[in-house]
């Protein structure tokens, strides 16, 4: 295998592997912040708008880990520095 | 495949670039220059007033009410910084809907360059407040050993406010880009709506964390609490 390939096949393989491992976190941390919003508003409605805009603030938070595989994912395939070594040359 | 607006490139003279990014940039604070000077114009306290008065009191009420609530302290000193923050960031997600606009908060460099602004505008707010002395004790709590942490975290969390606004916008504007190539009829239109969205929140979301970080740092003991007001709050979301 060439390097061209295992530049390829390496970028594309570690993509999809960081958004797959990437999100499990966010997304059960996503739920259980849902969880427990939803009870808290279920407890106390009148308190439900100071609750939806912690939630969102708090939701933004523990998303931002997800974005950042993300991003790191989409470099690698869209603007992979690697790639753009190897071709240059 | 572009994945930043700093790649495409209008003009070049001597090694400055005049790139997609500051374009838009520019062409957002005209906007909001011009708006604001239209709205400011004639300003009244009749009844009668102008409706772009009106429009624009409207948005300045809630972004006083957002701070106050979220501060408990007075929300005048953080009006002209935040409310820039969040105006530029909102109508530059906002005019995603215009067909050629790149959102220049899709560009790493801006979104950078906001995060620097909120970085320094921290200790600036919170030695105002505090004097010297006792915004850098901060540090030190809980104890000398967090120090090295406390430091860590002021960077770290200025990396996270630039990367997530940038992540957002520019996976948003990306992902309808994809999805054009599975399904090119209507999936992308609800993707685009969804996009507007998103970047209203994300707006929402970098102005409340700024606000956040610097009440935390300007934080004093002896401040005057604020009565909160509770009337105008409930029907603002």
């Amino acid at each position: 295998m060439s390097s061209v390939d295992l530049i390829a096949v390496a970028s594309i393989f570690t993509a999809g592997i960081t958004m797959a491992i990437g999100s499990i976190a966010p997304a059960i941390g996503e739920g259980l912040a849902l969880a427990r919003a939803l009870g808290a508003i279920a407890q106390q409605p009148d308190e439900a708008n100071t609750i939806t805009r912690t939630l969102f603030v708090g939701m933004a938070m523990v998303e931002s880990t997800g974005i950042y595989c993300l991003v790191i994912s989409i470099i690698l395939i869209f603007a992979n520095p690697f790639w753009n070594y190897i071709l240059s040359q | 495949m572009k994945i930043t607006p700093d790649h495409i490139i209008y003009w070049q003279w001597e090694g400055f670039n005049l790139n997609a990014t500051i374009v838009f940039t520019w062409l957002v604070m005209l906007v909001l220059v011009l708006i604001s000077w239209l709205a400011t114009r004639n300003l009244v306290v009749k009844p009668k007033m102008s409706r772009w008065q009106v429009s624009l009191e409207v948005v300045i009420g809630f972004i006083r009410e957002q701070i106050r609530e979220i501060t408990q302290q007075n929300p005048d000193p953080f009006i002209p910084f935040l409310g820039s923050l969040f105006l530029f960031i909102s109508l530059s997600n906002l005019l995603d809907i215009i067909p050629g606009f790149r959102p220049p908060t899709g560009s790493l460099s801006t979104t950078a360059a906001l995060a620097i602004c909120v970085f320094f505008a921290i200790p600036i707010y919170g030695i105002s407040r505090i004097g010297v002395k006792k915004y850098l004790k901060q540090y030190l709590e809980p104890s000398v050993l967090m120090l090295p942490f406390n430091i860590i975290g002021e960077f770290s969390r200025t990396l996270a406010l630039a990367v997530r606004l940038f992540g957002n916008i520019m996976s948003g504007s990306l992902i309808a880009g994809i999805l054009l190539i599975i399904a090119p009829l209507f999936l992308p239109v609800i993707m685009q709506v969804f996009g507007l969205l998103i970047g209203q929140i994300q707006a929402y979301i970098f102005t409340i964390l700024a606000t956040v970080y610097i009440a935390s740092a300007a934080q004093a003991e002896n401040e005057l609490q604020m009565k909160k007001g509770k009337e105008g709050s409930e029907n603002n979301e």
